[in-house]
């Protein structure tokens, strides 16, 4: 972990794919640290529920993804870039409803189809890219008052 | 020591032989009171004394009171020899978690709440989501705890039979654990209490001992029957319910593992869940006496046995409830462990700092420096609480580098050293 300066803080996070056992950890990480910087309940719900969205994506259709996070005074910015598939069609991805989780995966309790449009839902600013059979890459930015 | 790993909260410091409560991060579970050899923590609690100003005092032991003697010891029984140790009544209290029970089934089954609700009759659990979970506090349940339904309960009827006042009655709640009886001192929603005292199990136990070993103590009263029965081990909430999707959890690693998830989105089909900080739920709390697995085996043969003759009339407890009889009255609110700085970029300098004075510890949480992991001794060492020089660990490797750079300067300035370079010395 480094400081850009002072003020800023960088930490670096890998996601196995199809790790299903302590999936859901790297989100919880995230938002210990920002409980202990003492971030509004609000914002880390937030945080915790993009975060976690995107870590099961990661963990449901990739090989592996690295996140970064960047947290300033006023911004936290996720950085989840991952291996995989990719999507397709990224419009019908962002759908509610829509989803292409498998049997298993729904048997587990996902593929509501709302994995996206949550994680949109609760940023402040979302982008996201992807390459067909190279990998997805999102960038979620929330505001911290 | 053994307090500094006990703590799930890492609340503790151990320094100078003292052992210090930092009290923003504790929750009231009592694991120190269990663990410490010396019994250097004392919950407070009252005293017979203490009540020599009520007319009437009534003892309210938790249901886990019916556990802790023999098998063949009926709650009646124990209720009957209260009576003659110094209280003026027994009042049963698991009648009271019956009617709980009913009114939670009310609650479930008429409201769209947040979901999942939580239990909120363990008092560690509540703190546990004050300091750590603020974000769950609308999941509790909004529902008074037994304990305190009993008490009102008995009150009343009291008052009436008796012709006194509300003051010149006391009840006196026998209490499993810690965190029950600091619960009824300081209150997390600042309401009045209906109970007047509080004395552990463990210490009003030698007393029962004896009293249950003197005569006869059958006064022709029926046995103690219901729903309640079963609250106090995991899953007795749960089997008093008739809803679907109500999960039971105890030990706070399990707790604290599933409150994640809710708050990461997760579990929103699941309608209740019964929290407990203690592994066996309240058989385990740390001022029992019965080994909580013994405790256990006798609530399920009193639950196998009379459990499912209700005390309660449910039709007149819905309508109680209706009446918001068990509505919890006040607010709760967060209390979370003070943040590195209150100024979150200065917090971020901390961080920064604490993490790279933690790359240099060994990592072990040995406990030497009085800190319970090696990340809380870096963060008290950044918050100015503690020196880098109390980790042996990190001394040692500062003597280390010392000596090789000692050695270095003495080879190479003195004839002695150039002459004895490469043989092997021992002289002073």
């Amino acid at each position: 972990m480094a400081a850009e300066n002072g003020q800023t803080v960088f930490q670096t996070f890998v996601i196995e794919g199809k790790e299903f056992f302590d999936a859901g950890k790297v989100s919880t990480e995230i938002k210990s640290m920002l409980k202990e910087l003492g971030v509004q309940p609000e914002i880390v719900r937030r945080v915790a529920i993009a975060m976690y969205e995107a870590e099961m994506n990661v963990v449901m259709y990739a090989e592996r993804a690295t996140v970064s996070v960047q947290l300033t005074p006023t911004t936290i910015r996720i950085i989840v870039d991952d291996r995989g598939p990719g999507i397709a069609d990224v419009e019908l991805a962002m759908q509610e409803g829509y989803s292409t989780a498998t049997p298993e995966m729904r048997e587990l309790g996902f593929g509501a189809g709302m994995g996206l449009p949550n994680i949109k839902k609760n940023a402040d600013r979302f982008e996201i890219e992807s390459t067909l059979g190279k990998g997805t890459k999102l960038e979620i930015t929330i505001w911290i008052n | 020591m053994k307090c500094l790993h006990a703590c799930p909260t890492q609340a503790l410091r151990v320094r100078s032989g003292k052992a210090t409560l930092l009290s923003d991060r504790c929750i009231d579970c009592g694991e120190c009171v269990r663990v410490c050899p010396n019994h250097a923590f004392i919950p407070q609690t009252s005293t017979f004394s203490d009540f020599s100003g009520f007319k009437y005092t009534i003892a309210l032991p938790s249901p886990v009171f019916y556990s802790q003697f023999g098998k063949d010891v009926r709650p009646s029984a124990i209720l009957s020899a209260l009576k003659t140790i110094g209280f003026d009544d027994a009042y049963d209290v698991a009648c009271a978690s019956e009617s709980v029970s009913i009114a939670i089934q009310e609650y479930l089954d008429s409201k769209s709440t947040p979901r999942p609700l939580i239990s909120p009759f363990c008092p560690t659990i509540v703190r546990l989501i004050q300091v750590r979970y603020p974000n769950l506090l609308d999941n509790l349940i909004p529902i008074e705890s037994p304990m305190e339904i009993a008490a009102r309960e008995v009150k009343r009827l009291k008052m009436h039979e008796l012709g006194l006042q509300e003051h010149e009655i006391g009840a006196i709640y026998l209490a499993p654990c810690p965190s029950k009886m600091i619960a009824l001192k300081n209150p997390p929603r600042k309401k009045h209490s209906f109970l007047d005292g509080v004395i552990p199990i463990s210490e009003i136990y030698p007393n029962l001992i004896r009293a249950l070993a003197r005569a006869d103590l059958t006064d022709g009263k029926p046995e103690i029957r219901g729903l309640g029965l079963g609250w106090p081990i995991v899953g007795g909430q749960v089997a008093s319910l008739k809803a679907e999707d109500a999960i039971a959890i105890a030990g706070l690693t399990d707790v604290m593992r599933v409150f994640d998830e809710i708050e990461n989105g997760k579990l929103k089909d699941v309608q209740y869940i019964e929290c407990h900080s203690c592994p066996t739920a309240c058989v385990g709390g740390s001022l029992t006496v019965e080994n909580p697995y013994i405790a256990r085996g006798r609530v399920l043969r009193m639950v196998e046995k009379h459990g499912s003759e209700p005390c309660q009339d449910r039709e007149k407890i819905r309508e109680l409830y209706q009446k918001n009889f068990f509505s919890l009255v006040g607010t709760i609110s967060p209390s979370p462990v003070h943040p590195l700085d209150e100024d979150i970029s200065r917090g971020i300098q901390k961080m920064h700092r604490r993490h790279q004075i933690y790359d240099m510890l060994p990592k072990i949480d040995c406990g030497a420096c009085g800190a319970p992991t090696c990340l809380t001794f870096a963060e008290d060492v950044v918050k100015g609480d503690a020196d880098a020089d109390e980790c042996v660990f990190l001394t040692m490797k500062t003597f280390e580098t010392l000596s090789t750079n000692l050695l270095d300067v003495v080879t190479k300035h003195t004839r002695k050293g150039r002459a004895n370079l490469g043989k092997h010395t021992h002289e002073a």
